[in-house]
């Protein structure tokens, strides 16, 4: 303002005075905005609405804001309104940085809550530590991280992968003897692989009896990989755990039931396919197929029955694309707990200052449409979460075929690699 | 299994026989509130109970139909109404109560090997090679039921298949005679757990001593193996040459539209992937028609997909040449860039129209599965027709440029623009059309990659560096080339993927066609004559 004041008096003396008055004029609309802003609390979303990910993201934006409606509703946080600040990283990794940085320095959110692949929160992890931003994450992932600035409300590999190998190795899951271990190749899907390789060695599985494939995101030519599968199960009782992540799903598991794999002979268990995934597809020849999560659609009580029920009253009210196609699904609750966790935490500790909230977040806890009350644990950033299994039914929806009977506390340093014994919790 | 097994016989007995009485009630019980290891049993108990009344309700049970309610009631509720599973009357509706049974696939398999048993004598001979093939590892106390069903059974096809369930029993046969044959006819097979099954007669116990203690045996044992080998290799030798072919009829597709409007037109278009994604969007567009107005015949929504995806996508393509690139003949750069920005607007516009999600196409019912071929060759019947369609298309597009006046047109300007017009040729007109027939090709391309991946607005960006590659490499100016550069990306791509990884595969195509450029700057077909101008 200073410089276009100084330019001013260099012109003349009329155009001076029409400067300043726009320079008022503009201080009164920063300050009116300001003011408003004031009666707000602002909260980043941080999704993918294009790209690979969309079709896993885009939900979890939905979901967001639906949550942020709902809460509004009953009066806000603090007396005050949130307000949603949505952008779109496009599934473009370094962009996840440049957005969050947007978000904490320009739009100023006392909160942010995104990201689905781990390689988009690595990216942005820098951002957040530098700027002391407060993230929080609503997917499953590789633990191996744990940081002051992030809640994890998704599932450590302890409370999703490792139960879920262990369920095909009973004689429930079918007493697999070998597994074929593919992913999208990025971090995520490595890490977890390794993680299971470790475990699968500590119970007496040969080396000869794993084999880990991984493909690009997006690819979607997945001829010779089914191919290959079947052929490794001639060998003996294989199991398939993918990791694969986003809408190659969809060509996977056409190929698979196109070239007549069936759940009976090779299960396949996903990671990051639940309801929504599924959705594009025909569930028919996919039946039997497993998936693990700590959460399911098919869950039947009040807390699941509400939570679905306002899921579908908003989709109508805002004639989201999908209409009554739409589902809920894991990360879907996950992204509804936390925001929610972070509204009470934020009332517990009076105030949206990120070192209040986190000390307010351990211990919080919330009746969650799992039908479980999660705690925030105190020390490590995760939530204590049950572990649930589902076969796949020909509706897209699943069947639980097991779950354990409270919840876990999540270990984000797998004891399966080695020199995490020595990593402690925060 | 054994117990599974041997109730399978009893029951098809009491089946020929004609024996019909009450479902056993406590096995009822258990499959309705039972654990799994109780729900196993009484599937067992009720095949064993001999009775055909049991056999709606397993396919029930297996089709997610069947129904309990907290008494244990069983109900069978399908889209025809709902019955009772055990009296087999039917009732208005279902009771409030009810919940469906779920499975998991222990279960699963359970009543499959049980259905396999009842379907080995059904009328329907794809449920009977379904159920022979199910029995391939079946027990031996089996065998009196195979050899009954091999002895009536007429198909030829399901008949091999008993033949080797067959055999796969008298494995174990006392007599080393019998194993002896059972040991040739397995020889016969093409299935690589035949071979595993073979491969452990030759193992040695602790004490040394080996699985099968006839030394002819395991000599013709090894002859089998090494017969079933052979035959493995040459259906996985088979199989990735059909991936490749599969991989470059899609290559092709992609590359044909681009090798008219690049290669013999010299039009460099960063948005022939656009084109591509139009003929895709197309293709969804026709099939929610379908679904909306006739959705009795959405199967056939495909084929009217296909002149739409055409139509439209080569309308956008003669607005684009008549719009932009007219103006930019001759100058490659700005046509390099104009056509990005095109290729941007255009991923914007379909965005703000269909979302930027991906959206869904199903494949027609006739374009799922695959047919079995060399015995365990399976070859998706979507990538069978893709192939197919990417000939059809080859065959038009030549016909196009050899036997029509457009082609000749085509083929005059490129070779001589000024003569060419000097001639009389429409030479504004023509460049009209050949970039329309380029883009609608793209259109085709795209109608078909709906039908395998993904249709999102960033469909074209996956294609076009590969459309670019397979032009260049096949020397512009060159149809043929395209096709043979195609083709042989696709199979190089498919021999290398499972040695090197998907990933790696792709790496290293990419240094061989640097190299291959470096030696060969014209690609693999030069063009002759004046084909370029200045």
């Amino acid at each position: 303002m200073k410089s276009s004041y100084l330019l001013g008096i260099a012109v003349g003396n009329h155009f001076t005075r029409s400067i300043f008055t726009t320079a008022v004029v503009a201080a009164g609309i920063t300050f009116a905005a300001a003011a408003q802003a004031a009666d707000t609390i602002k909260v980043g979303i941080l999704h993918s609405l294009s790209g690979t990910m969309a079709i896993s993201e885009t939900s979890l934006k939905d979901v967001a804001l639906m949550t942020i409606e709902e809460i509004n509703a009953k009066g806000g946080v603090l007396g005050k309104k949130l307000e949603a600040v949505v952008v779109d990283p496009a599934s473009n990794w370094p962009l996840f940085a440049e957005k969050s940085r947007e978000l904490l320095q320009k739009e100023k959110v006392a909160v942010v809550f995104g990201c689905w692949t781990s390689v988009s929160r690595k990216s942005v992890l820098p951002v957040f530590e530098e700027l002391n931003g407060l993230l929080f994450y609503p997917v499953q992932y590789e633990g191996e991280e744990l940081s002051q600035n992030v809640f994890y409300t998704g599932a450590a590999p302890n409370q999703q992968a490792i139960p879920a190998v262990e369920y095909l190795m009973s004689k429930d899951g079918g007493e697999a003897k070998r597994f074929f271990l593919l992913g999208t190749d990025y971090v995520y899907p490595r890490t977890t692989n390794k993680i299971l390789r470790a475990f699968l060695k500590s119970k007496g599985v040969k080396e000869g009896d794993i084999k880990e494939i991984y493909t690009p995101f997006g690819h979607s030519d997945y001829q010779t990989i089914v191919a290959d599968v079947k052929k490794f199960a001639a060998g003996g009782k294989t199991a398939v755990i993918s990791t694969i992540n986003g809408d190659s799903n969809v060509p996977f598991y056409k190929e698979l039931s196109n070239q007549g794999v069936k759940a009976t002979d090779i299960p396949v268990v996903a990671f990051s396919v639940g309801e929504e995934e599924l959705r594009g597809i025909d569930a028919k020849p996919l039946v039997g197929h497993l998936a693990a999560w700590n959460y399911f659609m098919s869950l039947k009580n009040p807390e699941n029955d509400k939570f679905i029920k306002m899921w579908k009253d908003y989709v109508k009210k805002q004639k989201l694309p999908g209409g009554d196609k739409r589902v809920t699904n894991d990360p879907m609750e996950a992204t509804y707990v936390g925001i929610h966790m972070w509204a009470q935490a934020a009332e517990k500790a009076k105030s949206v200052e990120v070192n209040k909230v986190r000390t307010a977040m351990a211990g919080q806890t919330f009746k969650a449409p799992s039908g479980y009350e999660l705690k925030m644990d105190e020390k490590n950033h995760h939530l204590w979460k049950p572990v649930m299994i589902g076969e796949i039914r020909p509706d897209g929806q699943f069947d639980i075929v097991w779950e354990t009977k409270k919840t876990l506390r999540a270990q984000p340093w797998s004891p399966f690699i080695p020199g995490n014994e020595k990593k402690k919790d925060m | 299994m054994k117990h599974l097994c041997r109730y399978c016989i009893a029951t098809l007995f009491a089946v020929w026989l004609g024996n019909a009485h009450a479902l056993d009630a406590t096995a009822l019980q258990n499959l309705a509130m039972g654990d799994n290891d109780a729900r196993i049993t009484a599937i067992e108990t009720l095949v064993a109970a001999g009775d055909v009344a049991a056999l709606p309700v397993l396919q029930a049970l297996q089709d997610g139909a069947l129904q309990a309610t907290p008494t244990g009631r069983l109900l069978i509720v399908t889209e025809a109404g709902v019955t009772d599973a055990v009296t087999n009357q039917p009732l208005a509706h279902a009771p409030e109560d009810a919940s469906r049974i779920t499975i998991n696939n222990r279960v699963r398999r359970a009543l499959e090997a049980a259905l396999a048993a009842f379907k080995l004598f059904s009328s329907d001979s794809a449920k009977r090679l379904e159920a022979a093939q199910q029995l391939a590892e079946g027990d031996p106390v089996l065998l009196p039921l195979v050899k009954k069903a091999l002895a009536s059974e007429r198909n030829p096809t399901v008949h091999n298949a008993l033949e080797l369930a067959h055999s796969g029993m008298e494995l174990k046969s006392d007599d080393p005679q019998q194993r002896l044959a059972a040991v040739q006819t397995l020889g016969n097979s093409a299935q690589e757990a035949t071979k595993n099954r073979l491969l452990v007669l030759l193992e040695k116990d602790g004490a040394g001593q080996f699985a099968e203690p006839d030394a002819k045996v395991r000599a013709a044992a090894e002859k089998a193996i090494a017969a079933i080998e052979q035959r493995l290799k040459v259906a996985e030798y088979a199989g990735h040459v059909f991936t490749g072919i599969s991989l470059g009829s899609i290559l092709l597709l992609a590359a044909l539209g681009l090798a008219i409007v690049y290669g013999l037109m010299g039009v460099i278009n960063m948005a022939h992937g656009e084109l591509l994604m139009i003929g895709a969007y197309a293709t969804y567009v026709v099939q929610n028609l379908f679904k909306t107005y006739l959705p009795q015949h959405l199967d056939l929504y495909l084929i009217a997909a296909v002149p739409v995806a055409f139509g439209v996508a080569a309308l956008v393509g003669m607005a684009l040449e008549r719009g932009v690139i007219r103006h930019l003949y001759g100058r490659p750069l700005e046509t390099l860039l104009a056509t990005w920005g095109i290729s941007l607007i255009l991923i914007q516009l379909m965005r703000t129209m269909f979302g930027a999600q991906n959206v869904e196409v199903a494949n027609p019912s006739w374009m799922t599965g695959g047919v079995t071929v060399l015995g365990s060759l399976v070859l998706p019947y979507n990538r069978i027709v893709i192939i197919v369609f990417a000939m059809l298309v080859l065959c038009l597009v030549w016909l196009a440029l050899t036997h029509t006046r457009l082609g000749l047109h085509v083929r005059a300007v490129t070779q001589n623009r000024s003569m060419a017009d000097c001639m009389g040729i429409p030479t504004g007109r023509t460049d009209m059309l050949a970039f329309g027939l380029g883009a609608g090709v793209a259109g085709l391309g795209g109608c078909a990659m709906s039908q395998i991946g993904n249709v999102g607005p960033e469909l074209g960006q996956g294609y076009i560096v590969d459309s670019f590659m397979v032009v260049v490499l096949g020397g512009v100016g060159q149809i043929a080339g395209t096709v043979y550069a195609a083709l042989g990306l696709g199979v190089m791509n498919k021999f290398l993927e499972p040695y090197w990884g998907a990933v790696l595969a792709k790496i290293m195509l990419l240094v061989f066609i640097i190299l291959f450029i470096q030696k060969r700057p014209q690609g693999l077909f030069a063009a002759k004559g004046r084909t370029v101008e200045g």
